[in-house]
């Protein structure tokens, strides 16, 4: 126990949200269906947990080749973080983004 | 000195630009409107360097004054009714998470029925949210007082919100002469703002995070303690400024003729003003009344309301508002003061000025001719509602 007068004014955490998984607590997981994405990264945007990266997108396939040439990044979700409030697929403009629940 | 012309809301902007303020984040409701509309005009003509930020709500601007306290910088924003209650959440995070943001209260009475007039309903209703409560009298005191705020709230060691309220429409848009002190000499009573932590992305930490049952409890302490000591500091910040302005804000409890005084009649706000004056009237008649005007409500001073107490034979209180179901919270507190104290005198509570009433001073000299009533045959009633439209009504309360 830590007495009143050695606390700080308010509790600081150093150890942040990067160390802690907060994916753990999801009963639905996003799913990218990357033949459908057009890059328009509006998932991204809206992603309330910063949950959705910007990463190379060369190696995922798009709707259409040109979406790929003239945009570089693709949406990848961080399934460590992601809670699984499946706002991404409601916003998504091409319905390529599905809720699966999840099993073990 | 400069002395100029303004309106209370006029005056609450050029108290912001004076303090340095370095984040405006603005939502507009009447009757404060103009208060974020003037700042932002001294913004865009560079009479003030800050970062002025339009919300879609005033829950985002509480969010946004409360980040940018944060990071270090000096916030400040401003509502009134509604959109103070819409920030309710939010003022209990800017005292958990210890964050002296300061912001002026435009104190208009809630709906329904509709009504953007003068009533304190709205800052009452955030009596327990941790923010440090001023009520002022005139537009000059409402500059003086947001800078002495926030002189306090910024203590290393008190670290709480403050919230000025000022009379919609009797202040706001009422002209007044107001001394706008200099710059310098603000920049040399108010140092800029220097936090002992703060949000920094080169070292990031999560503020306000989860506790246990096992220290929650401390953290809550910490606040109370931090209020408590706050009336010491709200004392030494008016003290100073007395020394450079001469303007005396010395009193938690600003009395007035009460030394000797047989009834006290306490209050907040721009009545108060008018009381003073009926005061002098009844003195002259020979009669001893005195006035009590809580200028600070959180921390409540209830040391002086025993000093009051102690020497008159009857205290009225006059609310603003009404807390339904049990009388005026001025009433209320002013009387838990009282109750451990060894003198108690008879005390009554006058429920006046609603939703914009005006307080005139016939009336108050009825609410004196009547606790003088109480001090020679005893309590009558607690609660009077008075002026209520009915039928005979007495001419004074006309």
């Amino acid at each position: 126990m830590i007495p009143y007068d050695k606390l700080p004014h308010t509790p600081i955490a150093s150890v942040n949200s990067v160390v802690v998984k907060t994916g753990a607590w999801r009963t639905f997981k996003p799913v990218i269906n990357y033949e459908k994405c057009i890059r328009c990264m509006i998932c991204w945007k809206f992603c309330p947990d910063v949950s959705i990266r910007l990463e190379d997108g060369s190696s995922y396939p798009a709707q259409s080749e040109r979406i790929k040439e003239t945009i570089k990044e693709a949406p990848v979700i961080d399934y460590d973080h992601c809670k699984g409030c499946g706002i991404c697929a409601e916003e998504c403009p091409t319905k390529a983004i599905e809720m699966v629940p999840e099993e073990k | 000195m400069v002395r100029m012309l303004l309106t209370g809301n006029k005056t609450t902007a050029y108290s912001a630009m004076r303090s340095r303020v370095q984040v405006v984040s603005a939502y507009p409701i009447t009757p404060q409107t103009t208060i974020v509309e003037h700042i932002a005009e001294f913004i865009a003509d560079g009479l003030m360097k800050a970062e002025y930020i339009q919300v879609e709500s005033e829950h985002s601007a509480m969010a946004a004054a409360i980040a940018a306290s944060n990071t270090g910088a000096r916030a400040f924003t401003a509502t009134s009714a509604h959109g103070l209650l819409l920030m309710h959440e939010m003022l209990h995070w800017a005292t958990g998470a210890r964050l002296p943001v300061v912001m002026v209260n435009v104190n208009r009475a809630l709906g329904p029925p509709w009504s953007v007039w003068a009533d304190h309903l709205d800052s009452i209703s955030q009596r327990d949210t941790g923010w440090m409560q001023y009520y002022v009298e005139n537009n000059q005191e409402i500059f003086d007082t947001v800078i002495m705020a926030y002189k306090v709230s910024e203590r290393p060691d008190i670290m709480l919100p403050s919230m000025i309220s000022q009379d919609a429409f009797y202040l706001s848009h009422t002209v007044e002469p107001v001394d706008i002190v200099e710059q310098e000499v603000v920049d040399n009573y108010l140092p800029p703002y220097d936090p002992p932590y703060r949000l920094d992305v080169n070292n990031p930490a999560g503020f306000g995070s989860l506790v246990m049952p096992n220290h929650y409890y401390e953290f809550r302490y910490k606040i109370a303690e931090a209020m408590e000591k706050a009336k010491k500091y709200i004392k030494e910040a008016a003290e100073e400024w007395y020394e450079i302005t001469g303007r005396d804000y010395r009193g938690l409890l600003d009395c007035y003729r009460c030394e000797d005084a047989d009834v006290v009649l306490f209050g907040a706000g721009t009545m108060m003003s008018t009381a003073k004056e009926v005061v002098d009237w009844m003195r002259a008649e020979g009669k001893k009344v005195g006035v009590a005007r809580i200028r600070v409500f959180r921390p409540f001073p209830g040391e002086d309301v025993r000093k009051v107490a102690d020497g008159a034979a009857a205290i009225g209180v006059m609310d603003r508002a009404y807390g339904f179901g049990r009388g005026g919270a001025f009433f209320n507190e002013v009387n838990s003061a009282l109750y451990n104290h060894r003198n108690r005198p008879p005390t009554k509570n006058y429920i006046i000025g609603l939703g914009g009433r005006d307080v005139k001073p016939r009336h108050i000299r009825a609410i004196f001719n009547d606790l003088l009533k109480v001090k020679d045959e005893g309590l009558d009633e607690e609660f009077r509602w008075f002026g209520l439209r009915r039928e005979n009504m007495p001419e004074e309360e006309i």
